[in-house]
């Protein structure tokens, strides 16, 4: 608790800046990987991720120090040829792009780990910290490499911002971008460009091994909550400026510790919580809609069964019992009994000693169910020509789905027709 | 058999287009008039879409140029439009139909703008041409297939040009959106803009179009309706494959040749 409240009093310069860094550099990778996410390129960022690695080892070497501008420049050139190459594999090879992707990704790195255990081998000084690469250190996010990546991150944003419309329609629609004139390959290597950018600077905070998280699932778990691609993008952000923050915490708390793995696994939490509990596309919200909607054709099915147990015996609003009502349809006892209570709860039944009874509306209600159910059967055999015998399955269905629109079209198309196939009298 | 047109909208000049070297369209020469509604036809596989993807630029032609208005198709792009296949695009991406349709306008407003008043005023205006206002605020997973046609052709209208491509936009659409669409392309001709239409349905061609396309890898007949829409034609047309056409097409793919030599 104490090192929390010290850590988020700020008083510590090295914490701001560690805090501002990590944020910028999650944020911007979430932004540019909301595109990559859009356009279905998540395996892609996983490359590039790891393909950096021999960039960063490759300038190192040249330049014997690890200033952050030839390790940027470094990273850029390797993450380029890798994509260049996987392109190259995918259209001038019979190789499909998922192989080529796990060839490249899986060459690069092991150059980049076989130049990095020699790296270490030398016994160059300032070689420590450099291992921090494979799954990064927030804290090392001080100084001259805090200027260079938070610059490098800004300028990401900005861009992305800039070319807002142009990326969306390219992860839309290609062929009407192309159609229309923009310039799609330019735009395209833009898009590239971000992306090997975005690993680039990301890696610090996360790591060349979990970067490919940070690009795409905080989009993914974005995209729970919206369908507005702005938003979406803004809540991407949101989300992975959190994750940095706390890969900032446990860096500071724990220097020994890896902050990529933190960073992943907060961001991921939060994908889970948004895959669960997300209202509208969440697994949760959904399992609700669905279970309402089966508590729904129960009722409508009890209804229905209560008028034309009343039409046979030309009372409808006889009173019955449970045990009645289980022996003429075979109702699991439960579910009926929470369909019953429901039913009175919303005024189409009424319950007096143990007994149920309809009451006007749900006498209405009744009607409108066997209604559609036999207009359906009849429009199955007038217009689709199935036998009779074929069509009461169908109707139990189309009975629950059929909106008074429909409703008005099949009355006017059948012109309110008097029984439907079985002879059976259609009520009105 | 084919008719040249007498004011030229589009001319296809010994046009020869080919799919990972295996030409799919062989030496189509035609013209094709101003203001007319025009109808591509032929059976599955005869390169329908490959001829207006060809003529917007999508592909790359192995032989032969395509003219719009007597220019080349990058001096007239903000005149041409199209609207393709449905099912190209991924309807479950997160924008809403005012979104798509605004998309018309990229080109006018370039790099960097972004959309004004006016042109949100346009897409709206584009939206009700086809009856779709009441949806503009919708995400477009919530839309049915016929909505979505509706949508891609607001989107084209809101390009305000002058020639329309357009792929099939009368696929898999209810019939309340057939005659919208058609109420649309023919008040579009009426305004003398030239519509040519990817056609799959032999028989409302009939009632639809003024002048057609019959098409089978090769260029069956180009002209008028009265003229084209015959027995004779149209059983070329569907009467089978040239199957000697479709073997040297495989045996350029097999080895590898460019359909057109270089010296």
């Amino acid at each position: 608790m104490e090192v929390l409240i010290e850590f988020f009093s700020f008083q510590d310069p090295n914490v701001v800046s560690v805090v501002v860094g990590a944020i910028l550099l999650t944020a911007s990778s979430a932004v540019v990987g909301t595109f990559t996410f859009l356009k279905k390129k998540a395996l892609v960022g996983d490359a590039v991720a790891h393909a950096v690695l021999p960039g960063i080892c490759l300038a190192f070497l040249l330049s014997g120090n690890k200033n952050p501008f030839f390790l940027i420049v470094g990273a850029f050139i390797t993450g380029w040829i890798s994509l260049v190459l996987v392109d190259t594999i995918t259209a001038r090879s019979k190789l499909k792009e998922d192989t080529a992707i796990a060839l490249i990704l899986s060459v690069f790195f092991g150059l980049g780990i076989l130049m990095l255990t020699y790296i270490q081998h030398t016994g160059n000084a300032a070689q420590t910290g450099l291992q921090s690469f494979l799954f990064g250190k927030a804290a090392a996010l001080v100084g001259q490499d805090l200027w260079v990546f938070g610059i490098v991150a800004v300028i990401l944003i900005v861009t992305v911002v800039l070319f807002f419309k142009e990326l969306t329609l390219i992860a839309f629609d290609e062929h009407f971008a192309h159609a229309i004139g923009l310039p799609v390959r330019g735009l395209n290597l833009l898009l590239t460009s971000l992306t090997v950018m975005a690993v680039v600077t990301g890696i610090q905070a996360v790591g060349v091994v979990l970067m490919a998280a940070m690009l795409i699932t905080p989009a993914a778990a974005a995209r729970f909550w919206t369908d507005d691609v702005r938003l979406m993008t803004f809540l991407a952000a949101l989300m992975g400026a959190f994750s940095g923050l706390s890969g900032a915490f446990v860096s500071y708390t724990a220097p020994t510790m890896p902050t990529g793995p933190w960073i992943v696994m907060i961001i991921s939490m939060i994908a889970i919580f948004s895959f669960f509990f997300a209202p509208a596309r969440g697994i949760i919200s959904n399992t609700v809609r669905q279970r309402n909607q089966q508590a729904q054709i129960m009722q409508e099915n009890l209804l229905k069964e209560l008028y034309r147990l009343g039409e046979k015996e030309e009372n409808h609003f006889q009173e019955r019992s449970v045990q009645e009502l289980i022996e003429k349809r075979h109702f699991p006892k439960r579910p009926l009994k929470a369909a019953l209570r429901q039913l009175k709860r919303r005024g189409y039944l009424t319950h007096h000693h143990g007994l149920w009874q309809l009451t006007q509306n749900g006498k209405a209600k009744g009607r409108r169910v066997v209604k559609l159910h036999r207009l359906w059967e009849l429009y199955l055999s007038k217009y689709m020509k199935i036998e009779p015998d074929h069509v009461h399955e169908d109707a139990e269905t189309i009975e629950h789905v059929i909106t008074p629109e429909l409703e008005a079209q099949l009355e006017a198309l059948l012109d309110y027709p008097e029984v439907d196939p079985h002879d059976s009298k259609i009520p009105y | 058999m084919k008719v040249d047109a007498k004011d030229v909208a589009v001319e296809f000049h010994d046009l020869t287009v080919s799919y990972d070297k295996k030409p799919v369209l062989w030496n189509i020469d035609m013209t094709l008039p101003k203001g007319a509604l025009i109808g591509i036809i032929g059976p599955n596989g005869a390169g329908k879409s490959t001829l207006i993807k060809s003529a917007m630029g999508l592909l790359p032609l192995s032989s032969g140029y395509v003219r719009i208005f007597d220019k080349a198709l990058d001096d007239v792009r903000r005149w041409v439009s199209y609207v393709p296949q449905r099912e190209t695009v991924d309807w479950d991406f997160p924008t809403s139909v005012l979104d798509v349709v605004l998309m018309g306008r990229y080109a006018r407003l370039g790099l960097l703008a972004r959309p004004k008043k006016e042109d949100k005023e346009i897409a709206m205006n584009c939206l009700q041409k086809v009856g779709m206002e009441a949806y503009s605020k919708r995400q477009i997973s919530q839309l049915s297939g016929g909505q979505q046609q509706r949508v891609f052709l607001a989107r084209a209208l809101a390009q305000e040009a002058d020639l329309y491509f357009m792929d099939e936009p009368f696929a898999g659409v209810d019939a309340a959106t057939e005659s919208a669409i058609l109420e649309v392309l023919q008040e579009l001709t009426a305004q003398g803009k030239t519509v040519i239409v990817v056609h799959h349905d032999l028989q409302s061609a009939a009632e639809f179009f003024d002048w057609i396309i019959l098409l089978n890898m090769r260029l069956i007949a180009s002209g008028p309706i009265d003229q084209v829409f015959t027995n004779e034609y149209l059983q070329e047309a569907y009467g089978g494959k040239l199957t000697v056409l479709s073997e040297v097409s495989e045996l350029i793919k097999k080895r590898r040749l460019p359909s057109r030599e270089k010296y």
